[in-house]
């Protein structure tokens, strides 16, 4: 009891009291006032007393739930700071209610050795946000020889991915998932044929041939997906399949599925809410890779997060400076930001179709989960929200309304679909380790 | 020219409410040929002449004047039409609406031009056709044939020959045709 | 010389009348579908105005005297360029040229910097051709001046759409023994037209469908199957056909699209000579069209491939007079995207506008 007084007099992490929210967790929902104190959970209770010495966050009306894991960041360092860095990405992140984020590996160089992967995980060590790592499955992302996996899973990278390109070679794709399934760790696909998409830049579809842009068939992920299927169930490898955006996709998971195999999927925001016309008028901040696509697969998405088919919402935040997304459609980078607008969109395209337990799964414990990072996996995310926790908690205002302002992102970049456009839902603070990291949506350091 | 002047002056795109008719169509075909008499006396004939209507109101009355010249001189006098559009000085300060034909019947070197036009005013649209006409070639001389001068000129531009002198207020419309002169007010819709 | 029939009525022949077709308040031409069956028609008559202007001794007016026109061309494209350009010079505008293939742009410049830069400078009017879909639309937000595609990548090239209806509403003309003014778009209603060739990649098919079937016309489109784009979902023709033989006996104007060799070097046809085969206007296939039917080629032509040596001399083609038309058309253009109100409330004037009381052409 003395050792428990002594930390909570501590001056190193402040008490914090999470006040007059919802709390929303895997074991349900209940109106609970939250105590933290030395980052953990001390308390979870109805009309709590307040200590004296703690920083109140008030919760009114919100949300209170693990903070969000987002399987699929692209932090850009090394090697593209003028975009993004470690530590504005993971403001950005905490901003949008992350406690964790899976950096991708196609930086520069590439995380497919130790060296890079201490680099990246040395710069998370004063983040916003816990950064975990993925590490590349090929040398190079270049698809052909496999890289050090077990390196990298020595030092706690559980997720493996070629993101940017897909994989090609289904014998090479084979031979990782064997050697993956050895070392007990997941591979992410981005499943992209490069035939099939050869020269694309949007959707191929009415859209792309009316605006004259070549274009990207839906086959061309689809493709790609039945084969990993065919590879999983082959080797007994744990497939998880990033950025789904096509109903045909969709499917093909739901079916495999339904036979137990070992695979999970994710969806970005933009692919629950955009279609293909955003690009009536040629604006590459539209351009992402998978593309925008019909309102058909925009419904069978939905439909599929409702039916637990997708497993979760990850943003693939993907920042580039200005030069790369303004120019013609052709030469224009792909990628959108996702990090602070991941919470508005997600909410308005699933609920109230789901419910808010139901969002925030998609958006904390699973990805948490499947990220390896789960508390009963040794890690610290994913909650419950309950005594003896670690303290990683977001709080959601559901109703507030919001202008999204490019310039006043946390993000380095500037390339947000959402800009000028008005959003409803926010995260209000954040608390990352007991530290509350955002407070009235104002990140504190 | 009065037709489009008219509307391109507020309130534009009114209506044409006639007032007084000033001049019956047979006042008009004796003014043409007092017109046609002294073209004749002062050029000591017809030799050269070419008789152009400015686009669109002047072309009536051009090729009327030339029916009257050839009859009186017993020879042919060819006829053309000009646009002035493309020669305009207010090209970018007013609309441009649509065009209506030129076609100069032959060469105007060494020619008599006889511009006619309906109505001369501000004699902007004048200036506009005398450098349209100099692209067709250096005439020996062109005369200004109206059959109204309604006054307010903006340029030093005076007609050689005019049916009828008749002082306006600015805001007031000169209606002219074969059919007549009529003077009246356009009224905003 | 006869006198003209009395001013032509206004169009819906009332006095009460809706103003002029204001597609160039919106200061860009980008696609056809940004004129409308009224622009087009109000673009083909005031061509009538520039082609009577191209026949004079001195084939010039003042009409944009010092204003600058910036042609800005990414892809090679000489015989359009020059098209503007004499269009421009023929109006009295200062003409720059612009290679973007051989400027800053290849040292790293971006686009939208070389544009600014260069629209720094005073400019009133940029034509831009590109190889990427959009381009023009993109160069539109970046600048104040008027904006004119010249063609960007698949998409669209309006003036040859524009051109091309005034070539066929000339001939529609001669035929009957009327004045080209006395020929409007209601002579296009029913035309039937079938357009040839690599209709996924070409510019000239999108706009071409656009205008044609704006005024009414029916538009067929014949193409081997890996040229026809991906979706044909809302465009406005009446079908495909992969066989030319069984269409070119019912169509009143055949347009041959150009096709480019790297189409025939194996990926998407097995060769030129395939191709000929089945889809190029041979003697003989040039024999099955109606007595009175048209060949059109946008041009420059590939002699032997779609289009045979000796088709392209027939009098029924009628190539040479789509690039003489050229210049006229896109005069009409610069002068109806020049000619207008500076600044100020131009839609609001332009709105104001309705018609005197007899009706000024």
């Amino acid at each position: 009891m003395a050792e428990r007084r002594r930390k909570m007099l501590s001056p190193q992490r402040p008490v914090v009291v999470i006040r007059g929210g919802t709390v929303v967790d895997e074991t349900g929902e209940r109106r609970a006032d939250v105590l933290i104190d030395d980052g953990r959970v001390a308390a979870v209770v109805e009309d709590l007393d307040v200590p004296a010495k703690a920083t109140v966050l008030d919760a009114g009306g919100c949300l209170v739930t693990p903070g969000l894991v987002d399987l699929h960041t692209h932090l850009r360092q090394p090697g593209g700071e003028e975009a993004e860095t470690v530590e504005t990405a993971s403001r950005a992140a905490a901003l949008g209610g992350y406690t964790a984020v899976l950096a991708m590996p196609n930086t520069n160089p590439t995380i497919d050795n130790a060296a890079v992967a201490r680099e990246v995980l040395a710069l998370g060590e004063t983040a916003l946000c816990r950064v975990a790592v993925a590490g590349a499955i090929t040398v190079g992302r270049a698809g052909s020889c496999l890289a050090p996996m077990g390196e990298l899973a020595a030092l706690g990278v559980r997720m493996f991915t070629d993101d940017g390109t897909g994989v090609q070679d289904a014998g090479v794709m084979r031979r990782a998932l064997e050697y993956a399934r050895g070392l007990g760790v997941t591979l992410g696909q981005h499943c992209e044929d490069a035939t099939l998409a050869d020269g694309g830049h949007m959707h191929e579809g009415a859209w792309s041939s009316r605006l004259g842009v070549p274009g990207v068939p839906a086959a061309a992920e689809e493709l790609m997906v039945a084969r990993d299927i065919m590879l999983a169930r082959l080797t007994g490898g744990r497939v998880h399949f990033l950025h789904l955006s096509t109903a045909g996709s969709v499917a093909l998971v739901a079916r495999a599925k339904a036979e137990g195999l070992a695979v999970t999927a994710e969806v970005a925001p933009h692919h629950l809410a955009l279609t293909d016309g955003e690009l009536a008028g040629y604006d590459a901040v539209f351009k992402v890779n998978p593309p925008l696509r019909t309102d058909a697969d925009v419904a069978a998405l939905r439909a599929g997060c409702a039916a637990g088919t997708v497993d979760a919402v990850a943003t693939d935040h993907a920042p580039h400076p200005p030069e790369s997304k303004e120019g013609p459609l052709d030469v224009a980078a792909p990628g959108m930001l996702g990090l602070e607008t991941a919470v508005a969109v997600t909410l308005d395209a699933l609920s109230p179709a789901m419910s808010f337990g139901a969002v925030m799964a998609l958006m904390s414990w699973r990805p948490a989960r499947i990220a390896g990072l789960g508390v009963d996996q040794g890690g610290d995310q994913g909650g419950p929200i309950a005594v003896d926790m670690p303290a990683n908690i977001c709080v959601i205002d559901p109703t507030e309304r919001w202008e999204v302002d490019p310039e006043r992102l946390a993000s380095r970049s500037r390339n947000t679909p959402w800009a000028g456009r008005m959003l409803t839902g926010k995260v209000r603070h954040t608390v990352y380790r007991g530290e509350a990291v955002v407070v009235d949506a104002k990140a504190q350091r | 020219m009065a037709e489009r002047e008219r509307r391109l002056t507020p309130p534009r795109g009114g209506v044409f409410v006639p007032r007084v008719q000033v001049l019956a169509p047979e006042d008009v075909q004796r003014a043409l040929t007092r017109i046609a008499h002294e073209i004749v006396e002062r050029n000591r004939g017809l030799e050269d002449a070419v008789v152009i209507g400015l686009q669109t109101g002047g072309v009536p009355l051009a090729f009327r004047l030339a029916q009257i010249l050839e009859e009186m001189e017993a020879t042919a006098v060819p006829v053309g039409m000009l646009d002035v559009a493309f020669y305009r000085d207010d090209i970018g300060i007013r609309p441009v609406l649509a065009e209506a034909i030129t076609a100069i019947p032959c060469d105007l070197a060494g020619q008599l031009v006889i511009l006619v036009d309906d109505v001369l005013f501000t004699g902007r649209t004048v200036r506009a056709a005398l450098n349209a006409l100099a692209d067709y070639g250096r005439a020996r001389a062109v005369q200004l044939a109206v059959m109204v001068d309604r006054g307010h000129r903006e340029l030093p531009v005076r007609p050689d020959y005019v049916g009828k002198n008749m002082p306006t207020r600015l805001d007031e419309q000169v209606d002219v045709s074969l059919d007549g002169v009529v003077l009246g007010d356009v009224v905003a819709r | 010389m006869t006198p003209p029939s009395p001013p032509p009525a206004s169009p819906t022949g009332s006095d009460d009348l809706k103003p002029p077709p204001a597609w160039h308040a919106g200061r860009h031409l980008l696609s056809v579908t940004d004129l409308g069956a009224e622009g087009i028609e109000e673009v083909l008559r005031v061509s009538d105005a520039f082609v009577e202007v191209a026949s004079r001794p001195i084939p010039k007016v003042p009409a944009l005297r010092g204003r600058t026109v910036v042609t800005l061309f990414a892809e090679e494209s000489t015989r359009t360029r020059l098209s503007f350009e004499t269009a421009a010079k023929r109006l009295s505008a200062d003409v720059l040229s612009f290679s973007l293939a051989s400027s800053s742009v290849k040292k790293g410049e971006s686009l939208r910097d070389t544009v600014e830069t260069v629209a720094a400078m005073g400019v009133d009017a940029f034509v831009v051709r590109h190889s990427s879909a959009g381009a023009a639309a993109q160069v539109a937000r970046w600048v104040d001046a008027a904006v004119i595609n010249a063609g960007d990548g698949w998409h669209e090239h309006p003036t040859q759409a524009l051109l091309d209806c005034y070539t066929i509403r000339q001939v529609l003309a001669e035929r009957a023994g009327r004045a080209v003014s006395d020929v409007g778009v209601k002579d296009f209603v029913g035309l039937r037209v079938a357009i040839v060739g690599d209709i996924a990649h070409s510019r000239v098919a999108r706009s071409g469908v656009l205008a044609l079937s704006a005024l009414g016309a029916e538009v067929t489109l014949v193409a081997p199957g890996s040229l026809v784009p991906p979706s044909l979902e809302g465009w406005p023709v009446t079908g495909v056909s992969h066989d030319l033989d069984a269409v070119l006996p019912h169509v009143d104007v055949c347009y041959l699209l150009r096709l480019q060799t790297e189409r025939g070097a194996g990926s998407f046809l097995p060769s030129i000579r395939e191709y000929t085969a089945d889809y190029g206007l041979t003697a003989r296939r040039a024999g099955l069209l109606a007595e009175g039917a048209l060949v059109m080629h946008p041009g420059p032509m590939n002699r032997g491939v779609e289009i045979a040596d000796e088709v392209a001399d027939l009098p029924r083609s009628l190539v040479l007079r789509q690039v003489a038309n050229g210049v006229a058309v896109r005069m009409a253009v610069l002068f109806l995207l020049l000619g207008q109100v500076v600044g100020g409330d131009a839609a609001g004037v332009v709105a104001d506008l309705g018609h005197g009381p007899a009706g000024d052409g």
